[in-house]
């Protein structure tokens, strides 16, 4: 680490945002410094141990087709892999892994001493330096001051973080970690607008103390299957199941009797959590006539003596904890090793962002993660590498990148944030995709290694790879639609065997391949059709797309509609009192959310087609001179 | 940029003789082909007949083709003028629609000229003028066609769907919550009923039973002024009198009529005046409500007995139409002078001269054609029926349920487009609130 230096970009945080930030400036080339308050905890999972889900496999197999950490981090950690919603649809598959978490920090940290360009240095930030109301760079806890044409923030909870256990409570950003106090001031003081959310975890209890004799067991799948797209296939550890439990009505008696000192129903904890993670004295209240709730028992790790109890986050005194853990079946004994807690910190709102994850204030600012408004690893990791990217690429005046809804979760993710905001910490889910059977696991490759080549955040070879793949993809396509087969082609049994119904005239393969009973492997082992790719992807993709072509279709169609002036800039400045014509509402909510395109405002809730028809009108009368 | 191709009508409402519908956009002259055939040489009329899907006539008239970007909006025109009223011209949008295209929306035609660079910058403001006050005018309409138990029937069809999607959602996006949602079979039945629900609900609207359209003109004055029987002369010297539904209440008389082609909702109002029993002034009050909703009030006096201080008591913002009753017994002459107009309910004279007067002046109140907010909202729920059958028939098939949910939000979204967006967020607090979602 060099004080004297310029860095291209200053990552702050050493979590899932800042490490996918970091590593994705320093695969671009730039001159990266990672701040942390503590360099051990390089990529630590501060709450469940566990990667992927639905919509979160979806963003990991994003961040990997950008070459980022997190799926071949977990590839390495993995010790338990699922594949969720296997008997649906390929849009809504995805994969899951427990996490080894001392094995995914080393993985993490391990990559990012792998990167040439990229320094790592164990301090606090108690400042933002800013200059020509642009930011330069960050003042430290020792006093240091470091300069870079970009800063990436990504403090997670630890801004104006509070721990609640109970009635105590005390000032945090982690169990066991310091909150980031100082830049919390600095930070209320700017013209940013803040608000608190709340999320919590639950205690941790020693596996020797669980009678697992009396569990249902939960193996995971074998082979387990891989996240990244870079894996070679040799790098899961050792594979372990998990365990299921359930609370019971005398674990939920013991939560009704607590429920006065725990500092959610106190009013102790001002913070809005999320509704769809709620705590277990939530879930108590809120589902009175539930007598049960479902508990998997996740290991921590190979190595570890610890299962997080998945199901029972909590913020209840610590007796109540020992008491409602000990009403549960298989945890008659259980010993806790750490108590659950609720934890409130501090993020800025997500409309004060460009798309690029800038701020709209601070320029030369990058904000990603936590911070937003988010939760979960995968959110932050997918804002990370945005913001890694695009800090890069302001240093060096390129474009910014930011995918569209159609393109990508990540785009739906960012969107989401920057146009409407969030009241709650933002999780993803499939139905916020408009275009989800457009952004699966399965072609995030197809959809994002193009701009990931254009940002050089991949090497040659590894591009070389790709267009391989996808020329293969494509002449298969093609020959799949020009290839047709008459019924004279198939043995007379053997079209009905294949098809459910003799073929009556000419279809091409791409037609056949469309009917649900009819495999890739079948219909290339017809003489006329076969012998098709050796590459079992280019079958498995045509086989989707022909699955899905009429409702791909559909959706490509309403891309292209909406898509019309959606890019279009909307000044920062713009006043929207001079906008003719605008109704009052509409005027407040664009004065509110200061959408950066047309289409963000388009999808602000309660705008009217004829509002948009205005701002265009406007733009065009009075178009917005270029960003310096 | 790929643009979308829109159709509205182009006449203003109700104008007997020509009707005009006018095309804009990438495919204009392929839509224009497929009604009237071979398009006739840009910029020359020709004679074609209008034909629907199955090949038979709808009307006849002449049409117009401007090829980009000799025309008004810079892209493909094409003008269709047929003859007919609005039943016909409805029929012919219909078409257009079912062919691709996309109504406009209010000033969009201007907005597409003005983008093009076929009106100068000096025109934004005149444009961004037409665009709000196209808006407002469609909105209005959108609201008069919204009335009463269709609406109601929209929002349970609305509400019918989200429990769908909530159940079908949560499974796709909860999976490993062991959540009590339906199966996908009992789904599958619910998709059909709400089919037949949602097809019993097109039936009725499209027989104009349930849309409500026209513009409101309320009849007030004290009592015995000769407001009944005014309505009566209306009504009845006009052979087309669509429906007389029962009063909303004891004392509002609902009827429909319309004067040359414009849809006009009636409503005779209990007389105002002071005083009077409970049931009396209630029948005021609401005779109140109505006229602050109307598009124009018809306040009938007796000849040679104005009532000035009635007239201070009638909401300000509706235009007043004063119709002086009773000249059969005054002798004055019959005729308009400005908002005035003499007639006689009795004899029938003047009454053609109070025809003119509020078709004329009602008819610069809605600049869009009032079927055409009618036509939107059938069109909205012609595509949320097929949407829904697309599900219905995913679901019988067995095909994933991400295609069933697909296809449902398709349907939802269509009739957003009547009831205002479902957002996801909308969605997802209800999924949360059904389930105990979450670990």
């Amino acid at each position: 680490m060099n004080s004297e230096h310029c860095y291209d970009v200053i990552v702050v945080g050493g979590g899932h945002a800042g490490t996918e930030a970091a590593h994705a400036a320093a695969r671009m080339g730039a001159d990266t410094l990672l701040l942390t308050q503590s360099l051990e905890a390089i990529g630590q999972m501060s709450c469940n141990p566990a990667i992927g889900g639905i919509g979160k496999g979806h963003l990991v197999r994003e961040i990997d087709a950008m070459g980022g950490v997190m799926g071949q981090a977990i590839d390495r950690a993995g010790i338990q892999f699922r594949i969720l919603n296997q008997t649906k649809g390929p849009a809504v598959r995805a994969t899951r892994a427990q996490a080894d978490r001392a094995l995914y920090r080393q993985a993490v940290q391990q990559m990012l001493n792998a990167m040439p360009t990229l320094t790592c240095f164990q301090d606090t930030v108690s400042d933002l330096l800013i200059e020509n109301d642009t930011v330069c760079g960050v003042v430290t806890g020792l006093g240091l001051t470091l300069r870079a044409q970009a800063v990436v923030l990504t403090v997670g909870t630890f801004l104006g973080g509070k721990i609640h256990i109970g009635e105590h409570n005390r000032a945090g950003g982690r169990a066991g970690d310091a909150p980031s106090n100082a830049l919390a001031e600095r930070l209320r003081a700017l013209p940013l607008r803040i608000g608190r959310l709340k999320t919590g975890t639950p205690p941790r209890i020693d596996s020797r103390s669980i009678d697992y004799a009396a569990l249902a067991v939960q193996p995971g799948l074998s082979p387990a299957p891989y996240f990244s797209r870079w894996s070679q296939g040799d790098e899961h550890p050792e594979q372990v199941p998990c365990h299921l439990t359930y609370t019971n009505a005398q674990t939920h008696s013991i939560i009704a009797g607590a429920l006065h000192r725990s500092p959610m129903y106190s009013g102790e904890i001002d913070g809005t959590g999320p509704r769809y993670c709620p705590s277990i004295e939530d879930k108590v209240v809120r589902f009175a006539d539930r007598d049960s709730h479902q508990i998997f028992l996740e290991p921590e790790g190979l190595n570890s003596c610890e299962v997080y109890p998945n199901g029972i986050s909590t913020s209840l005194p610590f007796d109540t904890q020992v008491a409602l853990v000990r009403s549960i079946q298989g945890l008659e004994n259980a010993q806790i090793t750490r108590p659950g807690y609720a934890i409130e910190y501090d993020y800025l709102d997500p409309r004060d962002l460009y798309p690029s994850l800038e701020s709209m204030q601070l320029p030369g600012l990058f904000l990603a993660g936590q911070i937003n408004g988010t939760t979960g690893y995968e959110e932050a990791a997918a804002q990370g590498l945005l913001a890694g990217v695009n800090a890069v690429a302001r240093g060096r005046s390129m474009a910014s990148w930011t995918p569209a809804r159609h393109e990508a979760y990540l785009g739906v993710l960012v969107d989401d944030l920057t146009t409407r905001g969030t009241k709650e910490p933002y999780r993803m889910f499939t139905s916020r995709a408009e275009y989800r059977l457009q952004l699966r696991e399965d072609n995030a490759d197809l959809r994002l290694m193009p701009v990931a080549r254009d940002y050089g955040l991949i090497s040659d070879s590894a591009w070389q790879d790709f267009v391989g793949y996808r020329d293969a993809l494509d002449h298969e396509r093609h020959r799949l639609e020009k290839t047709w087969l008459q019924p004279h082609h198939f043995g007379a049994d053997a079209g009905e065997a294949l098809l459910g119904q003799p073929l009556r005239r000419e279809h091409n393969l791409m037609a056949l391949l469309r009917r649900p009973e009819t495999t890739y492997a079948q219909l290339m082992a017809i003489p006329k059709a076969g012998p098709g790719s050796p590459i079992s992807a280019v079958g498995e993709q045509l086989t989707i797309e022909a699955r899905y072509a009429g409702y791909l279709k559909r959706q490509t169609d309403q891309v292209a509609r909406s898509a019309r002036n959606d890019e279009l800039a909307l000044p920062a400045d713009l006043d929207y009192s001079h906008v003719t014509g605008l109704s009052a509402e509409v005027r407040e909510k664009l004065t509110q959310h200061r959408p950066s395109t047309l289409g963000q405002a388009a999808r602000i809730p309660g705008m009217t087609p004829a509002a948009v028809s205005l701002l265009l009108v406007h733009l065009r009368r009075d178009p917005p001179r270029k960003r310096a | 940029m790929t643009a979308t191709t829109i159709c509205a009508v182009a006449t203003p409402p109700g104008r007997g003789g020509v009707g005009i519908i006018r095309l804009s956009g990438p495919r204009a002259l392929a839509l224009a082909t497929d009604v009237v055939g071979q398009l006739p040489p840009p910029r020359q009329a020709a004679l074609r007949t209008f034909v629907d899907q199955a090949g038979e006539a709808i009307d006849e008239g002449l049409v117009l083709a401007f090829p980009a970007p000799q025309s008004m909006t810079g892209e493909d025109v094409v003008e269709l003028q047929g003859h007919g009223g609005p039943v016909v011209l409805d029929q012919l949008l219909q078409r257009l629609l079912s062919l691709g295209a996309t109504l406009a929306e209010p000033g969009e035609f201007s907005q597409r000229a003005f983008i093009n660079g076929r009106l100068d910058l000096t025109r934004a403001e005149a444009v961004a003028d037409l665009i709000a006050a196209g808006s407002e005018a469609a909105a209005k309409a959108a609201m008069r066609s919204l009335r009463g138990e269709f609406a109601q029937r929209i929002e349970s069809l609305s509400e019918a769907l989200t429990t769908l999607r909530v159940h079908l959602e949560s499974s796709l996006d909860f999976t490993d919550e062991p959540l009590e949602g339906l199966a996908l079979a009992r789904l599958t039945e619910q998709m059909a009923e709400l089919m037949s629900r949602l097809d019993a609900t097109r039936a009725a609207a499209a027989q104009g039973q349930q849309l409500q359209e026209g513009l409101t003109v309320v009849i007030a004055g004290r009592p015995n002024a000769g407001k009944s029987s005014l309505l009566n002369a209306l009504t009845g010297q006009d052979a087309a009198i669509v429906t007389e539904l029962a009063g909303t209440t004891r004392d509002i008389l609902d009827r429909h009529l319309h004067i040359d082609g414009l849809p006009l909702r009636v409503l005779d109002t209990a007389g105002l005046r002071e005083g009077g029993d409970v049931i009396e002034q209630e029948g005021v009050r609401r005779a109140q409500a109505a006229m602050a909703k109307a598009d124009r009030i018809i306040l009938v006096s007796e000849e040679g007995n104005d009532d000035p201080e009635l007239a201070q008591r009638l909401p300000d913002a509706v235009p007043i139409t004063y119709v002086h009753n009773k000249i059969d017994l005054t002798g004055r002459a019959a005729g308009v002078d400005g908002e005035h107009v003499a007639v006689s309910a009795l004899t029938g004279e003047g009454l053609p001269a109070l025809r003119a007067h509020l078709r004329g002046q009602l008819a610069v109140v809605s600049d869009e054609p009032l079927f055409t907010a009618r036509r939107r909202h059938l069109h909205a729920l012609d595509a949320a029926a097929t949407a829904l059958a697309q599900a219905h028939a995913a679901g019988v098939a067995g095909e994933g349920e991400e295609l069933i949910a697909e296809s449902l939000r398709e349907a939802q979204q269509a009739l957003g487009e009547i009831t205002g967006a479902i957002s996801t967020e909308d969605l997802l607090g209800r999924i949360f609130s059904t389930f105990c979602i979450g670990k």
